[in-house]
């Protein structure tokens, strides 16, 4: 018999930080002052601070304890499987980590003379490389601070390439597969959102997109493999309909760790797209941030790229060039989330050619095996072939009432991570499921039995599920009182 | 590849059990003129003591070791070294973001006391759980001031870091919202006078740093009641959260767009940082960004959830407050580790701290060059104006491994040879007695060489 993945064990209760404060309490100590002491009311006078309110006043250990305790009610990688879909939840490395904490890297100051920051933009011209050969691109920026930022400074490319060609064009295409990011980013860019249809095979529609053509379109958002982990097949197709009338094809590419050493996005017809460092890189997610969203480019969009650019000067050295009329300004200050450049490189390096191929291998085969241990049990919408992710839905659950959160959150119980629920779209009642190359064919074992353990469930004793999970320290949340009333900080009882 | 756990049997295995003959079957949805047969030009896998050596090379080209006077929105603040130990725990580093509550209960709860300290440090009744940084936070808070007043136009301080006003300009100009600069007066505080003339009927908001980027702290109450006779609201921005433990916090405001990078996060060359966005209770529907909220699960027990997400671009997509979805949440981590080590006591005397080493240094420095801006009270930075060229003056500094002021030319000319001073509690009174002496030997070169002009002259 096999062990099951998830038990029980001890789980501490621990309140707020605040709840262990009084006053007399400290974790910290200062060195004795080497200068005067001063009269901070002489020097403040009406702008000087009297007093920090309910700051928590506690020891070290006391802080140690309360996050360690907090740690343990996470979810993790670590931990296990975490198949949330268009996430690309993978293994985050460990020398990443110690590389970027590395004193000259970890302390460097975005503002030193750059004769004494040469390793900081080597690094970043390093990676820029990198990334310009995997996309098979021109150019890149590494500034914006994570996806949805990268888009937004695509658009800005877009917007200021057809400004420089006399129209900045109206509309953005975006597919109803796509995420919710990409209409967003339209609107913060001043365009108009125009929904694409998908076909039968949740594949763009080249007929329907040929129809929406026109010279107000500046550009596609299109996520490839789609949402649905598919490729699109008629990429060229799409790409010739877009460039025949002046449209720009910009990808986004949330969906990379699909192709990277396999095919690249420059090659069919892409002209610019972004990175998240934080998924295919396997930057950490941190519980959600910080991420990187580097935008690589073809040529023609250069001209417009946010400032400064790093370039190598006459003498060899590198450094920014600040002197862009054309450019469509900053997005952010300084040259952008410079520790996630330090980790996606490390994980580039430990890779190589082979290992980055291999990769993509592996996400692709993993998602293959999930899907094939779950056909049947649950229902595939598309039966096109899936890269690295499959979606099925819940439409032989929903039969019994249980829907895809609730299958979700069952899996909980069983000592994974939830998939990513109720999206794409198009598909009603979503199970999108990204295993990625992290996974051993053990791991992946043990999830097929518990989703289909689940579905056994479902047929037999739906409550349990409705109900799940049992074994949380915290059952379901009311969300809707949350939001009703909302509570968004403690305060000290009066 | 040492991070992929598959052997080659497992491999086949696998493709037998899929029905597959090779890996190619499984990217034959790629058109095979698109498909890459020939390996990435991207350098050979490299072994662990490989990737270290390299890193380390690469440290050692970037400043290491030296001290540096270096503020401008990126500060060198003493890190706690039970910060890195808490935020390298697997749970916080490899977890998503928090939307499956009861298996996120740690991220969520970390979430909710950073809300309350930042709200309690700014004088705000709510914050978010981060945005980017300084810049793009600052750049969202006027954005939000445009939909809460149904106004456009936006009235923005010189004396704001210029790569903020910048990030600004990029993010308004497509939102057609025309921005109006005003200068700063001899005090280095915003021009009161200008500030007047500028405010209108038509603005949406007067966007201010505090302390601002010449590290004078600003009359925010006068600046909120211009802004509030107009009918427009007061955003303050604050690049230097440490400067909170001893300067009043911007109540008068509106919103509040914060760095909290000096709260223990390293400067890491300028990122990652942790934006914030605060304000008041009644603004809260037009926030940009994540909040945790408190609820009670099915028996009643306390948790925390995300909450007010149809604010959100994956509910609301087109009409959302904002497009950003991944945030800064480990980051914001950190700082919620460094608020609760130093806490109500701590904060204050580490402000204090960093008051006292400022002051020292303008004392000094200003027995030998001019300290400007002196009419307005000041927190850790401060501007000096040498009769040299800074830069020339710093080339100098280098060779005592010290990295000195930033020359401020770059972004003020008028300022000539002005550059920007920070000292932090990490400042020692050798590093600033160096500095000192040096720019006063520039000083007196300077001098001794006009009057070998004079001299030339008059013969």
């Amino acid at each position: 018999m096999k062990t099951p993945k998830a038990t029980r064990h001890v789980n501490q209760n621990e309140g707020l930080i605040f709840e262990k404060s009084s006053p007399g309490k400290a974790a910290w100590k200062l060195p004795p002052l080497d200068v005067p002491e001063v009269d901070t009311h002489k020097l403040l006078g009406e702008a000087e601070r009297k007093d920090l309110g309910s700051m928590p006043e506690v020891s070290e250990i006391e802080i140690i304890r309360h996050f360690t305790r907090l740690s343990t009610w996470n979810y993790a990688i670590d931990l296990g499987m975490y198949p949330l879909g268009s996430c690309t939840m993978k293994y985050n490395p460990r020398v990443n980590e110690v590389v970027s904490r590395l004193d000259g890297i970890a302390n460097g100051h975005p503002y030193q003379p750059e004769k004494v920051s040469q390793g900081a933009l080597h690094i970043i011209k390093t990676l820029s490389d990198c990334l310009i050969e995997i996309t098979g691109m021109d150019a890149i920026t590494l500034q914006p601070a994570a996806g949805a930022h990268g888009e937004m400074t695509g658009l800005l490319l877009v917007r200021a390439y057809h400004q420089s060609k006399g129209h900045p064009r109206k509309k953005i295409l975006i597919p109803d597969s796509a995420h919710g990011t990409n209409p967003a980013t339209a609107a913060m860019v001043g365009y108009a959102v125009e929904n694409l249809k998908s076909n039968s095979h949740g594949m763009v529609d080249v007929a329907a997109l040929a129809a929406q053509m026109n010279e107000e379109v500046a550009a596609l958002m299109l996520t490839n493999p789609n949402t649905l982990g598919v490729f699109e097949q008629e990429i060229d197709k799409i790409a010739e309909i877009m460039h025949a009338k002046g449209g720009l094809l910009y990808m986004d590419g949330a969906n990379m760790n699909a192709l990277v050493g396999k095919a690249r996005p420059g090659d069919f017809g892409v002209d610019l797209m972004h990175l998240n460092l934080h998924k295919t890189f396997s930057t950490p997610h941190g519980g959600g941030g910080p991420g990187s969203g580097p935008v690589a480019i073809k040529k023609m969009l250069e001209p417009f790229l946010p400032k400064p650019v790093l370039v190598t000067k006459p003498d060899g050295t590198l450094g920014f060039d600040y002197n862009r009329p054309q450019s469509v300004g900053r997005v952010r200050s300084f040259y952008g989330n410079f520790g996630m450049f330090v980790r996606a490189l490390a994980y580039t390096l430990a890779n190589g050619p082979d290992g980055l191929r291999q990769t993509t291998e592996d996400a692709v085969l993993n998602a293959n095996y999930i899907r094939k241990g779950l056909e049947g049990v649950y229902d595939l919408p598309y039966s096109t072939p899936s890269m690295h992710e499959v979606v099925f839905s819940d439409k032989l659950q929903t039969k019994k009432g249980v829907h895809t959160m609730d299958i979700a959150k069952r899996l909980i119980d069983y000592g994974f991570h939830p998939y990513t629920t109720a999206f794409p779209l198009i598909v009603p009642g979503a199970l999108m499921i990204e295993p990625t190359e992290s996974e051993s064919r053990e791991e992946m074992d043990l999830f097929i039995d518990a989703m289909r353990s689940i579905a056994k469930e479902v047929e037999e004793d739906p409550e349990t599920v409705l109900n799940a999970p049992h074994t949380t320290r915290v059952s379901r949340l009311d969300e809707v009182a949350a939001a009703r009333k909302p509570v968004l900080r403690w305060k000290a009882s009066a | 590849m040492r991070y992929l756990p598959k052997s080659p049997a497992d491999r086949e295995a696998i493709l037998k059990a899929i029905g597959a003959r090779s890996i190619d079957d499984l990217f034959t949805s790629i058109p095979a003129e698109y498909r890459l047969n020939r390996d990435l030009k991207v350098p050979r896998q490299m072994a662990e003591s490989e990737i270290v050596d390299w890193f380390r090379e690469r440290s050692r080209e970037n400043g290491d070791g030296y001290a540096s006077f270096l503020g401008a929105g990126a500060y060198l603040h003493y890190r706690p070294v039970i910060i890195d130990s808490l935020i390298s725990r697997g749970e916080f580093l490899t977890a998503y973001t928090p939307y499956q509550a009861e298996i996120s209960q740690g991220t969520l709860q970390s979430i909710f006391e950073f809300q309350t300290m930042i709200c309690e440090l700014t004088a705000m009744e709510v914050a978010n759980a981060s945005m980017y940084d300084g810049s793009t936070a600052a750049a969202e808070a006027v954005m939000m001031a445009v939909r809460l007043t149904g106004r456009r136009s936006v009235v923005v301080a010189r004396s704001l870091h210029p790569e903020y006003r910048e990030v600004l300009a990029t993010y308004a100009f497509h939102q057609g919202m025309p921005l109006a600069a005003v200068n700063f007066n001899d005090n280095g505080r915003i021009d009161r006078r200008e500030l007047e003339k500028l405010v209108n009927q038509d603005t949406a908001c007067i966007l201010i740093q505090s302390p601002n980027f010449f590290g004078a702290i600003e009359d925010v109450a006068e600046v909120a009641e211009i802004a509030h006779k107009n009918g427009a609201l007061l955003v303050v921005s604050i690049a230097e959260a440490v400067s909170l433990g001893i300067v009043e916090a911007p109540r008068q405001a509106d919103i509040i767009a914060m760095e909290a990078q000096s709260f223990g996060v390293p400067l890491g060359f300028g990122g990652p940082y942790c934006g914030v966005i605060a304000t008041r209770e009644k603004n809260v529907r037009q926030m940009p960004g994540r909040l945790v909220g408190q609820t009670t699960d099915r028996n009643g027990k306390r948790g925390f959830v995300l909450t007010l997400a149809t604010r959100e671009q994956h509910i609301r997509r087109e009409k959302a407050t904002s497009n950003i979805c991944t945030n800064q949440a480990l980051v914001a981590l950190m700082a919620n580790i460094f608020m609760a080590i130093y806490g109500k006591v701590g904060l204050r005397e580490l402000a204090k701290q960093n008051l006292a080493k400022a002051a020292y240094a303008v004392q000094r420095f200003g027995k030998h060059a001019d300290v400007l801006f002196s009419g307005a009270p000041r927190f850790n930075e401060f501007v000096v104006q040498t009769s040299e060229d800074p830069y020339a003056i710093n080339g100098r500094l280098l060779g005592h491994k010290m990295i000195g002021g930033l020359p401020l030319k770059k972004f003020y000319p008028e300022l000539g040879n002005a550059s920007l001073w920070c000292c932090t509690e990490l400042t020692t009174r050798s590093m600033i007695d160096t500095a000192v002496g040096l720019v006063a030997e520039s000083e007196r070169s300077v001098k001794s060489a006009k009057e070998v002009d004079i001299e030339e002259v008059a013969r």
